[in-house]
């Protein structure tokens, strides 16, 4: 596909998507108490998303990844919060 | 367009959604074994569930023209408890020879646990000594990129095991290049929310090629779409893929794949 081809098939989704970025971030900021891991990792996946860099969909996934190699002692939950804890 | 759904957790769909996968041209539904959402209380769960797999989801499937196939496994949300984990392996050879069995699945890893990578290495094990095929789920959101990592050490440092035999499921971007340098087989999972868009998935199509990569749905009891393959079928040819490349990935890939099961092959 040429650039105005994936333009016209996908702009206005990903428009709409940052506008729901946007309006997230804007409620989480009006909203008061600190923040937590999760919103820690949010702010430096976002920080993949400027400038002309390339795999920007990985570098997000990896800023909300465990980079740590062994396994845990144990499993105590079942489900995954979307952002590695490194105080967990 | 003809394709093979080659993940899906039918026993937690409707009747209703294998006509709509029947009408869409789904010729052939895989069902991995799968945590119910909640933790069994004993093996004898399993051995239910296991018939379940065998017997009467075929059923369901023929009544619509479908074929229905299985894998069998102890899920790893459920292997922290290893002594019911090895009760259920147990159990698992004498389901093997059944008619819609391909192999071992899906194994892997949730919270990347020393257990759970024991139990993951117990069923490789079983993989191996009977020779089946194995289907590998990776973790999700956080855990992934880790849990990939250890599931792809685990399985080269077992020299029985042949990379060309192995499905590593729901890769994203940040996995798919490490499955694929390994020989493995890569799946890609359209779920809402976690996992991949049509979109993302097609990207990692141009990216990588259509070489050992498969799509499949992975609709289960959570909010997902058992149509997600053909609809992503459709976004490929918006995106101007042809008719030939489009079937590859949605029909040739998996059973090219699950035609090394014996099962597969004599069915289908």
């Amino acid at each position: 596909m040429t650039r105005q081809q994936v333009l016209d098939l996908y702009f206005l989704d990903a428009r709409h998507k940052l506008v729901e970025l946007a309006a997230f971030l804007d409620r989480v900021e009006r909203a008061g108490g600190p923040d937590d891991f999760r919103l820690k990792s949010f702010r430096q996946a976002l920080a993949e998303l400027n400038g002309r860099k390339r795999n920007r969909a990985k570098k997000v996934l990896l800023a909300f990844s465990d980079p740590t190699a062994k396994p845990v002692a144990q499993a105590h939950a079942k489900g995954a919060s979307g952002a590695w804890n490194a105080a967990s | 367009m003809k394709y093979i759904e080659p993940h899906a957790h039918m026993v937690s769909r409707v009747t209703d959604d294998y006509e709509r996968m029947a009408l869409a041209g789904c010729l052939a539904v895989c069902e991995p074994a799968f945590w119910a959402g909640f933790d069994r209380s004993s093996s004898a769960g399993f051995l239910d569930y296991f018939g379940q797999l065998t017997e009467h989801e075929p059923k369901r499937a023929a009544r619509f023209g479908l074929k229905h196939f299985c894998w069998l496994c102890i899920n790893s949300k459920e292997a922290e408890d290893v002594k019911l984990a090895e009760e259920v392996i147990a159990l698992m050879p004498g389901f093997l020879d059944r008619p819609n069995v391909l192999g071992i699945g899906e194994i892997g890893l949730n919270k990347n646990s020393r257990n759970e990578l024991r139990v993951f290495e117990m069923q490789v094990d079983l993989a191996a000594k009977q020779d089946q095929l194995i289907l590998v789920h990776t973790p999700h959101l956080e855990d992934k990129f880790k849990g990939t990592r250890l599931i792809l050490d685990a399985l080269k440092s077992d020299r029985r095991i042949r990379p060309e035999r192995v499905i590593i499921d729901h890769v994203e971007e940040h996995t798919v290049e490490w499955v694929l340098d390994a020989g493995m087989w890569a799946g890609m999972t359209l779920y809402p929310e976690t996992k991949c868009t049509p979109a993302r998935a097609i990207d990692m199509l141009e990216n990588y090629g259509s070489e050992r990569l498969w799509l499949n749905s992975a609709c289960d009891w959570g909010v997902s779409d058992p149509l997600a393959v053909p609809k992503t079928a459709l976004e490929l040819a918006k995106r101007g893929h042809l008719a030939p490349a489009i079937e590859k990935v949605v029909l040739q890939n998996p059973r090219d794949f699950l035609r090394q099961s014996p099962h597969f092959k004599a069915a289908f």
